[in-house]
């Protein structure tokens, strides 16, 4: 076993030649991925490349055909559902839409992993909420109900409730997805700055290019299920590929073709009227 | 030959389906214990589930009890022996229609809003991100709604049979002046407390598993989409009801 992905090694996240199928499609062939302890590392790629799928199978909540992978020195899949609920203490997850809990106002959704996981005395719970609270700017919407929120507000409430449990590594699933300007400029502040006052691991999936260029260290571009580059914003930037480059710059045709592959237009359009 | 393949399969879904409820029972038994160290999370279900379906529980119960008066006396009186009516309208609520009765309005209203409770927090990643939160949702959510489903069927069945004796009183007594002191001592003598108070209270029992189970099972499994939840919510009731009606014949084949 190598010794990055130690308690304390350099990697804390590993994964070594990871193949999920699902159905026909083959999602992931043969992926090498390490995540640095501290950084900010962003996994970008097109809709549709299983980056979502990737955090589920970093986070258990789906089992790889086949291959390594070790998060803090654990191999997730080969975990009993109590060790992974264990491990899960030091994760924090963003959902895309927040996942918070409708019924409950938004300091119950705070407080909730404290409920379940501690005996803290009340008093202290309170305390604890209204300091992650404050970090994400929202002690004054703690009585709100989530259908009160707006779509920025939600996420930060579902950040908030995120490291409530002080995770270790924090995962975001498109974290600007939707997102109006400002909010956008909110959430790339926050997690940098949680990032560094909290000491966490952030990995981000997203498809956003430039957000995710002013926010990452390091950033992951996958597709076809395989690590097409890696680098640091600056060094995609740069990338001489020109897969990467029409991935970065947002081109509309290149190597990932416009079309869909389908048969030829016109053998299929006279096929159909000789039926 | 192409319709015996048909049955087939029906038979094999359903058998498929009554496998995968009984394995999702024995998880929520298994966690039961565990359930039980927060009862504060099993009575704030017996509020949301029996509490909340009182209105409709007692409506239905006045009316099925005045029914079973009025039903009971034009019979009665054909052979002049309305001064039964009372055993009459208790034997009717106790042995069947009581249980049968609210179990069936139970799968409508507390069922529907169990299954389409769970499946949509499970629509809206809501089971997920508690999973992601290290709490497992069948502890969490599904078997402290199934206990407290359990727990209040027998409750409501026992309203119900109240309101509806009431129900019976109210027709037979004041309405048709059948002898009062009649009404009540019938009852009194001729309802047997094992053969019929028991048997009653076992079957509400059952179908407050069967029916609570159905509910969660199919929240919990329903397609995360609007049309699952729907499916799922209209699965419950055709279920529930089916199920309960086929219990009653069984149980009461056995007891009685």
């Amino acid at each position: 076993m190598a010794s990055d992905s130690d308690k304390h090694g350099k990697h804390i996240i590993e994964i070594r030649g990871l193949k999920y199928r699902r159905g026909e499609k083959l999602i992931f062939d043969g992926l090498d991925i390490d995540i640095l302890r501290g950084k900010v590392t962003a996994i970008m790629g097109p809709s549709g490349t299983g980056k979502t799928t990737l955090l589920s199978i970093m986070t258990g909540q789906v089992l790889p055909d086949k291959g390594k992978v070790l998060v803090d020195g654990k191999s997730v899949p080969t975990l009993s559902s109590d060790e992974l609920f264990e491990l899960r203490k030091e994760m924090g997850f963003l959902f895309q839409n927040g996942a918070l809990f409708t019924d409950y106002s938004v300091y119950e959704n705070v407080v909730f992993p404290l409920r379940e996981h501690t005996d803290l005395p009340e008093s202290l719970i309170r305390h604890i909420a209204l300091m992650k609270l404050q970090a994400v700017g929202l002690r004054g919407a703690a009585d709100l109900m989530p259908a009160e929120l707006s779509g920025g507000m939600a996420r930060r409430v579902a950040l908030a409730r995120a490291i409530a449990f002080d995770p270790k590594i924090i995962f975001y699933d498109e974290p600007f997805t939707g997102l109006d300007p400002i909010s956008m400029g909110v959430i790339v502040r926050l997690i940098r700055e949680l990032n560094d006052n909290l000491g966490l691991t952030s990995i981000i999936v997203s498809h956003d290019v430039e957000e995710v260029s002013s926010v990452s260290d390091h950033s992951y571009l996958i597709s076809e299920g395989k690590v097409v580059a890696y680098g640091t914003p600056q060094e995609l930037e740069q990338n001489k590929s020109a897969w990467v480059r029409q991935f970065m710059k947002g081109l509309a045709d290149g190597p990932v073709p416009f079309h869909y592959p389908a048969p030829d237009l016109a053998t299929q359009l006279l096929g159909e009227r000789a039926k | 030959m192409r319709v015996l393949r048909e049955a087939y399969y029906i038979l094999l879904g359903f058998l498929e389906m009554m496998g995968a409820c009984g394995l999702f029972l024995f998880r929520l038994l298994r966690y039961t214990p565990h359930a039980l160290r927060r009862p504060g999370l099993i009575f704030q279900q017996v509020f949301n589930i029996g509490a909340m379906s009182l209105v409709l529980i007692m409506v239905s119960g006045l009316f099925v009890g005045m029914v079973l008066g009025l039903q009971g006396f034009n019979t009665l009186n054909k052979f002049g022996s309305t001064n039964i009516l009372g055993t009459l309208v208790a034997l009717g609520l106790l042995r069947e229609l009581g249980p049968v009765i609210t179990a069936l309005l139970y799968a409508g209203r507390a069922g529907t809003a169990l299954t389409s409770e769970i499946g949509l927090m499970r629509a809206t990643e809501q089971l997920a991100g508690m999973e992601m939160m290290a709490v497992d949702p069948v502890r969490r959510i599904v078997v402290p709604r199934f206990l407290g489903g359990v727990i209040s069927m027998p409750l409501l069945v026992g309203i119900f049979n109240a309101v509806g004796l009431l129900g019976g009183y109210y027709l037979g007594v004041i309405h048709m002046h059948v002898d009062r002191g009649s009404f009540w001592s019938e009852i009194h003598a001729r309802v047997d407390f094992q053969e019929d108070f028991v048997s009653g209270i076992i079957k509400s029992f059952v179908f407050g598993v069967a029916a609570t189970l159905i509910a969660v099972f199919e929240g919990y499994y329903a397609q995360p989409t609007a049309e699952g939840v729907s499916r799922a919510t209209t699965r419950t009731v055709v279920n529930s009801a089916v199920a309960v009606l086929a219990l009653d014949f069984l149980l009461t084949a056995l007891m009685f």
